[in-house]
């Protein structure tokens, strides 16, 4: 069969290259590409007494747009070990998620729970492979036999092995909080509130981080605490529509509408011009010499 | 110029009470030209399951006819309908496959599920999937249909004012967007029932 033919069996992974001529001719004639779904985002990790703790923003942007208030930047890749991920959304997901197939995979091969370090090697083979261009910025943390271990991985495929690491465009705000306040041997309570103060850190000062903060928390036995701590939740009454039924009209009405401070300046009628009262005399000169 | 705006769509999916609703608009152009104003935007996959294509019109039915033939496989092969979730991972695969050339196209995918939960989800044009639990929007009056369905949505709508309420979100969002609108169209979805409207709006 030609390979020409749209009618053919379905490929069998792997990328395809076949409309690249065409998209380049159409850069060629001035078309700009569209903005990707990026995960701008603040994503941290750190290693405490019994394990690892993952935290992570909730929003994912498009351009300037915030086009998900609440999507899932920390990925499954073995039941003891959960990746976070910054960059373009379309590439974190689908490298986590084989990533993870191919651990379960290797799973069942050997009979043996997965090691960080094998997520870690599967990974930065990808992305190295491609040179940079799979835009995945990624924070690895589980606990296995050897212990808890925490990693980064930059998109060109080189690691670093930290006990505490951010990523994303709010990673330099999360970094402060964690270099002034981190310490070895933290407990739990005391690790999870180190990392909802560096998510935090990124929320307010970046602004391609914001919504929820989602903590997950990796010890020993491999129980997992996923945490959601909501900040702005959503209310609906705010807004009530009155729809005419045959289509044509909206009638908008708003209810309990508080505002925050409210100044109101009397006016005095004068000489039949209104004028506020603070300025009257001043404003009153002005006329005078105006009539003349 | 972005080639989304080459041929300018708007697509709208909202979720109710048991049911869903997809919109878009009419109008296909070649810039700022009108060629019809009665294009099919949103297409049915099987009873239960709608996809809606925005961006290039090219792009757009060439993935629809890869959908198609793949949902017809799926069909031989497993005697059975794809599920929302299912199809929003094959739109997603298919999607990703081009990574480094891709279709000029973000889908907006709108189904019923089991126990008939309607489902919602929108990809960029990359494949990256965005589950929504009230409403998706795409296509070049998506910052417009953004700010319209975020005032107007409510939880739990039943399907005559989920009706309603999207075709006010529509009209409103694409008579901001100098290249969507000529109407619309909307489908309402319930478990016993697909209806199909048509909407007029301003012709220009």
């Amino acid at each position: 069969m030609s390979s020409s033919s749209i009618v053919e069996a379905p490929p069998k992974g792997g990328f395809s290259f076949d409309l690249c001529k065409r998209n380049e001719m159409l850069s060629g004639k001035g078309v700009k590409h569209p903005n990707y779904r990026k995960t701008g985002t603040t994503i941290v990790g750190l290693i405490f007494q019994d394990g690892v703790i993952l935290g992570a923003d909730t929003r994912a942007t498009s351009g300037p747009i915030v086009c998900d208030k609440n999507c899932e930047k920390i990925h499954f890749m073995a039941p003891n070990i959960y990746c976070c991920g910054a960059g373009t959304a379309a590439d974190t997901e689908s490298v986590t998620d084989m990533v993870s197939s191919q651990l379960q995979l290797h799973r069942y091969h050997t009979g043996r729970e997965s090691r960080v370090i094998t997520a870690l090697t599967l990974l930065k083979k990808h992305l190295f492979n491609y040179q940079g261009h799979i835009s995945a910025a990624l924070v690895l943390g589980g606990v296995d036999c050897t212990g808890p271990h925490l990693h980064t991985i930059y998109p060109h495929g080189s690691t670093d092995t930290l006990p505490f690491a951010t990523m994303g465009s709010g990673s330099l705000a999360a970094m402060a909080v964690f270099e002034s306040k981190y310490k070895e041997g933290l407990n739990k309570k005391e690790g999870i509130k180190l990392v909802t103060e560096a998510i935090c850190s990124g929320i307010f000062n970046d602004l391609g981080s914001g919504s929820n903060v989602d903590v997950c928390v990796i010890t020993k036995v491999g129980k997992l605490l996923p945490d959601i701590f909501q900040f702005l939740g959503r209310s609906f009454s705010l807004y009530q529509f009155n729809f005419v039924l045959n289509g044509c009209g909206t009638g908008g009405k708003r209810i309990h509408e508080k505002p925050l401070k409210t100044q109101s300046t009397h006016i005095r009628q004068c000489e039949g011009i209104h004028l506020p009262q603070e300025d009257r005399l001043v404003s009153l000169s002005l006329l005078q010499q105006i009539s003349i | 110029m972005s080639i989304f705006e080459y041929n300018g769509s708007a697509l709208v999916a909202m979720v109710g009470k048991n049911c869903f609703a997809i919109a878009s608009d009419r109008r296909l152009g070649v810039q700022l030209q009108t060629i019809a104003t009665d294009f099919q935007r949103i297409h049915k996959i099987h009873d239960r399951l709608f996809i809606g294509l925005s961006g290039l019109a090219t792009d757009a039915q060439t993935l629809y006819q890869r959908l198609m033939f793949r949902h017809k496989l799926y069909q031989l092969r497993e005697e059975r309908d794809m599920k929302p979730e299912t199809f929003a991972s094959l739109v997603s695969a298919l999607l990703y496959e081009k990574r480094f050339g891709p279709y000029f196209c973000q889908p907006v995918i709108a189904g019923l599920s089991d126990d008939d939960k309607p489902f919602i989800c929108t990809t960029d044009s990359i494949g990256a999937k965005e589950l929504a639990k009230d409403f998706v929007v795409a296509g070049t009056a998506g910052d417009s249909l953004y700010g319209a369905c975020e005032a107007m949505f409510k939880p739990d709508m039943e399907p005559e004012e989920l009706f309603e309420t999207l075709s006010q979100a529509l009209l409103a969002s694409v008579d901001r967007d100098c290249l969507s609108g000529w109407g619309g169209h909307i489908y309402i979805v319930t478990p016993t029932e697909v209806k199909e409207c048509t909407l007029k709006g301003r012709m220009d």
